[in-house]
C-alpha cells in the first residue's frame, strides 16, 4: 500500500511540476523562506502576474518547430 | 586563457565522496563493458540489415535497433566526452538557477521535469514533417542523416549552447553572438531569427491548410480547439486559477470528443459548411493568427499550450509503444531513383544537399539554440546536467523523427507519392494520379487510392502535401493494427491531424508574438513609442506586419502552380540550418576564446558540414540552370514563356505564369540573402577566433564569475553509486524527486 502511495505521490509531483501547477507553492516557499510572515500574492494574483509576464516578453516559454 | 571556473576539471568523476568499492573514475567495469558491447552489437545489427537488404521489405524493428543503439552509444561515450573533456562541466559551480533563484523564472528545477520542459519546447511539428518529405529518396538517406546528424551535430549544438548560456546567466543566442563575436554577427543572428520565423510560420500554416482543405471532419475538430482553449483560459483565470492539471484533463477529454464529433459533422448536413477551399482557409489562418497574437496570453495561448503539450507528450509516447507493438514492415525502397536523379516530385534537387536541408528538426535544428539559450539555462540545477537535458532531449526529438520516417515508409509508396506530389504532377483524379505514380515506378490503382481516402473518411488524399497527412496515414495504419482495425482508421487519422494542428496553431500564435516583439524592439530605435511593448497601436501594427509577412508566403504557397511545399520547404530548411550555423559559430568561437582550440573541432566540424550543406543548397537554389531546382532559372523559363505568349505547364493561365515569375524571384532573392548572412557570420567568427589564437591576452570572456554550489543533484537520469553516496551524505532521500540540497 505504501509503495502504491509513494508511486502516486511521485507521479503527482512530476505532473504538478511539469504543468507549472506547483509554481505558486514554490513562489510562496521562496518568499517565506527567510521571513515566515512575508506578504505574498494570492494565488489568483500570482497566476495573473505569471501570464502577464509572458505577455510582456513572448520569448519566455517559446515553442520550436 | 582557461575559463575561471574550469579549475578542478573532471569534477563529476573525481569527487571525494566516491562510494567504497566503486571503480576508479573513467575506468569501465567488466559488467559495463559487456553491456555496452551488447548495445553496440544491437545497433550494428540494425545498420547491417538496413545496409544489406535490397529489394526485400524489412521490419521497422531494424530501423529502431539501428537508431536506439546508436543513440545509446552516442550518449554514453561522445556526449560524456564532450561534457567532461571539452566543456569541463563543474558540479561545484552554482548555476544561474541557484545563484539568482527568485522562485519564478530562475529556480533550480528537478532534472527530469526540466528534461520534459526542454523536450516539449524543442520538439514540435518539424521532426514530423521533414523526414516524411525526405522519404521520397527512400528510408535510408533520411535515417542515416537523422541518426548521424543528431549524434555529431544537433545534440552537440543543443548541449554546448545550453552550457555556454548557463555560464552567462541564461543569455540568449543573439546576445551571446553580439557580446562574443561582435555587432555584425549579432545583427546577422537577429535578421536570421526573424527571417526563419516568417518562413517557418508560413510553412507550418501551409501544412495545416493542405491537411484541412475539403476536409469537413478536420476543419470542425480543429475549429473546436478554439472554444475549448477559451473555456480553459477562463477556467484558469477566473474559476480556479493555476489548476492546470485538472483543466488540461477536461480539455483533452473535450478534444477527443471534438475529434469523434468531427466524424458525425462530416456525415451530416453541416458538412458543406465546414468544407473549405484552400484560399478560404488561408484567410481564416491569417485572421486567426492576428487575433490570437493580440488577445491576452491567458485567454488563448496559455491554455492551448497546455493542451498541445499534454497531447504532444502523450501521443509521442503512444506512438513509440504502437511502433514497438505493431512492428510494421517498411514498404518504401531503401533508396529510390530520385536520390541520384534529383527530380523527385516532393522536393527538387539531389540527395546532397537537399536531404540535409529537408530534414532539419530531428537531426540539426538551429531553432533549438533559442530554447537552449534563454529559458532552460535559468532552470538547470547543475552544469553536469547539460548532457541529459541538452543532448538527451535532442536525441529524443531525433527518435520522433525516426518514427516519422517509419510512418511515411510503411504506407504504400504509390500512396505516398500520390499524397505528396503537387497537383501539377499527379493531376486531380485518382486515375491520373495512379498513372503519374506508375511513371515513377510505383504501382497503385485508382481504386486503391480511392479506398485509402475512404478508409480515413476524406474526399481525396491527392496532393495533400506538407507531410502531416502522410504522417497521419502512417500513424493510423500503426494504431489501427493495434486497436480497432480498419474501422478505427478514420479516427486515428484525424487524431494525428489534430495532434499536429494543435501545436502548429500554438506556434503560429507564439511565433507571431516573438516576431512582433523583435519588430517592436527594432522600430523602437526609430520611433520611441514602439519600445513600449504594451502600447496598443504598436502591438496592432507590428502584429499585422508579421502576420502579413507569413500570410504572404502562405498565400503564395497555396496559389503556386509548382506547389507551395515544394518551393517553400527548402527555404525553411536553409533558414533553420542558417540559425544552426550561427549557434555553432558562437559555440566554436567560445571554445577558442576560452583556450580550448584543440577541442574546437567538436563544434567546428558540424559547423563546416552545416555551412557546406547550406551554402551548396543556396548556391543551387540561386544559380542552378535546372528550372526545377534554381529559382532564377525557373523565373527565366517562365518569363521567356510570357514573352513568347505561351503558357507552360504546370501553369494553366497567363496569370499563373506571372505568379510563378514573382514567386521564383522572391524565393531566389531570399536564398541569396540567407547565404550572404551565413558568410557574414562565419567571416566575423573566424576573425574573432584568429585574433583569440594570435593574441590570447586580448580575449575578453563574458562569463559570470565562479560561485560555489550548495545543491547536491545527480547529473544523469539515474544517480551513480558515487552520487548516491553524496546524496546520502547531504541527508537527501533518494528518488524523492526532490534532490535539492539544503536551502542556501
Amino acid at each position: 500500500m505504501t509503495a502504491v502511495r509513494g508511486a502516486f505521490d511521485r507521479v503527482r509531483f512530476y505532473v504538478r511540476e511539469f504543468s507549472g501547477e506547483a509554481a505558486y507553492d514554490r513562489y510562496v516557499a521562496h518568499a517565506r523562506g527567510h521571513d515566515p510572515d512575508a506578504p505574498v500574492l494570492t494565488r489568483r494574483a500570482f497566476e495573473r502576474a505569471r501570464t502577464d509576464a509572458r505577455e510582456a516578453d513572448p520569448r519566455e516559454g517559446f515553442r520550436c518547430c | 586563457m582557461p575559463e575561471p571556473g574550469s579549475r578542478g576539471t573532471e569534477q563529476d568523476t573525481a569527487g571525494s565522496a566516491a562510494a567504497p568499492g566503486s571503480p576508479p573514475a573513467g575506468r569501465m567495469t567488466p559488467k559495463s563493458i559487456a553491456v555496452w558491447s551488447l548495445v553496440a552489437l544491437v545497433g550494428a545489427a540494425g545498420w547491417a540489415v538496413l545496409a544489406l537488404s535490397r529489394g526485400e521489405e524489412i521490419s521497422a524493428a531494424w530501423l529502431l535497433a539501428a537508431a536506439l543503439g546508436s543513440y545509446a552509444i552516442g550518449y554514453r561515450f561522445y556526449a560524456r566526452f564532450i561534457s567532461r573533456r571539452v566543456l569541463q562541466v563543474d558540479k561545484t559551480r552554482a548555476t544561474p538557477a541557484e545563484r539568482l533563484d527568485n522562485g519564478v523564472d530562475f529556480h533550480p528545477t528537478d532534472r527530469r521535469v526540466l528534461f520534459g520542459h526542454h523536450f516539449a519546447a524543442v520538439a514540435g511539428a518539424g521532426p514530423l514533417v521533414g523526414p516524411v518529405l525526405a522519404a521520397q529518396m527512400g528510408y535510408l538517406p533520411g535515417t542515416i542523416w537523422i541518426v548521424a546528424g543528431v549524434i555529431f551535430a544537433g545534440a552537440v549544438q543543443d548541449m554546448v549552447t545550453l552550457f555556454f548560456s548557463t555560464r552567462r546567466d541564461g543569455r540568449s543566442l543573439g546576445q551571446m553572438a553580439r557580446e562574443e563575436i561582435g555587432p555584425f554577427g549579432g545583427a546577422a543572428a537577429l535578421v536570421a531569427v526573424f527571417a526563419i520565423m516568417i518562413i517557418l510560420l508560413a510553412v507550418l500554416a501551409l501544412i495545416i491548410v493542405n491537411a484541412l482543405s475539403h476536409s469537413p471532419w478536420g476543419v470542425f475538430s480543429i475549429g473546436m480547439t478554439i472554444p475549448i482553449a477559451l473555456f480553459m483560459g477562463v477556467y484558469l483565470r477566473i474559476l480556479r486559477p493555476g489548476r492546470v492539471t485538472e483543466v488540461s484533463l477536461i480539455g483533452v477529454a473535450l478534444l477527443l470528443l471534438a475529434i469523434v464529433s468531427g466524424g458525425w459533422v462530416a456525415e451530416s448536413s453541416l458538412a458543406d459548411f465546414f468544407t473549405l477551399e484552400k484560399e478560404t482557409l488561408v484567410v481564416w489562418m491569417v485572421v486567426y493568427g492576428f487575433l490570437a497574437s493580440v488577445l491576452p496570453v491567458w485567454l488563448l495561448l496559455a491554455p492551448r499550450d497546455y493542451l498541445s503539450t499534454f497531447m504532444k507528450i502523450g501521443t509521442i509516447a503512444l506512438l513509440a509503444v504502437g511502433v514497438v507493438v505493431a512492428m510494421p514492415t517498411l514498404k518504401m525502397p531503401a533508396v529510390t531513383d530520385f536520390a541520384s536523379r534529383g527530380d523527385g516530385p516532393v522536393f527538387a534537387g539531389s540527395m546532397f544537399p537537399f536531404v540535409f536541408i529537408t530534414i532539419a528538426c530531428g537531426a540539426l535544428s538551429g531553432f533549438h539554440s533559442l530554447v537552449s539559450s534563454g529559458t532552460t539555462p535559468k532552470m538547470i540545477q547543475k552544469e553536469t546536467q547539460v548532457r541529459m537535458i541538452g543532448y538527451g532531449a535532442m536525441l529524443t526529438e531525433s527518435f520522433v523523427a525516426v518514427m516519422a520516417v517509419i510512418a511515411a515508409c510503411i504506407i504504400e509508396p504509390g500512396l505516398f507519392f500520390a499524397v505528396n506530389s503537387p497537383p501539377g504532377v499527379v493531376g486531380t483524379t485518382v486515375e491520373a494520379a495512379s498513372q503519374a505514380v506508375g511513371n515513377f515506378g510505383f504501382s497503385i490503382s485508382g481504386a486503391e487510392l480511392a479506398q485509402a481516402a475512404k478508409d480515413v473518411e476524406e474526399a481525396s488524399l491527392l496532393s495533400r502535401t506538407g507531410g502531416a497527412p502522410t504522417f497521419a496515414l502512417g500513424m493510423s495504419e500503426i494504431f489501427s493494427s493495434v486497436v480497432g482495425g480498419t474501422s478505427m482508421k478514420a479516427f486515428w487519422y484525424h487524431f494525428a491531424i489534430m495532434f499536429e494542428a494543435l501545436f502548429i496553431l500554438t506556434t503560429l500564435d507564439a511565433g507571431t508574438r516573438v516576431g512582433r516583439f523583435m519588430l517592436q524592439d527594432t522600430l523602437g530605435n526609430v520611433a520611441k513609442p514602439f519600445k513600449q511593448v504594451s502600447w496598443k497601436p504598436g502591438v496592432w501594427i507590428t502584429s499585422a506586419v508579421v502576420v502579413g509577412a507569413w500570410g504572404y508566403f502562405l498565400w503564395v504557397g497555396v496559389k503556386d502552380p509548382l506547389g507551395g511545399i515544394n518551393q517553400l520547404f527548402p527555404l525553411f530548411g536553409i533558414a533553420n540550418q542558417l540559425l544552426a550555423a550561427v549557434a555553432l559559430a558562437v559555440c566554436t568561437t567560445l571554445l577558442v576564446k576560452s583556450g580550448r582550440l584543440k577541442w574546437a573541432w567538436v563544434t567546428a566540424v558540424p559547423l563546416a558540414w552545416d555551412a557546406t550543406v547550406t551554402l551548396t543548397a543556396s548556391w543551387q537554389k540561386v544559380f542552378s540552370e535546372d528550372p526545377r531546382v534554381g529559382f532564377f532559372a525557373q523565373r527565366d523559363k517562365f518569363q521567356a514563356g510570357i514573352d513568347a505568349d505561351k503558357v507552360l505547364p504546370p501553369a494553366k493561365t497567363m496569370d499563373e505564369m506571372h505568379t510563378v515569375v514573382t514567386n521564383a524571384t522572391v524565393d531566389g532573392v531570399l536564398s541569396a540573402l540567407f547565404a550572404l548572412l551565413i558568410v557574414v557570420v562565419l567571416a566575423d567568427a573566424a576573425r574573432v577566433c584568429i585574433k583569440a589564437v594570435r593574441r590570447p591576452e586580448t580575449v575578453e570572456l563574458h562569463e559570470t564569475p565562479y560561485v560555489r554550489s550548495a545543491i547536491v543533484a545527480p547529473a544523469g537520469l539515474f544517480p551513480t553509486a558515487e552520487e548516491k553516496a553524496e546524496l546520502a551524505a547531504a541527508g537527501l532521500e533518494l528518488a524523492s524527486g526532490r534532490d535539492r540540497g539544503p536551502a542556501s
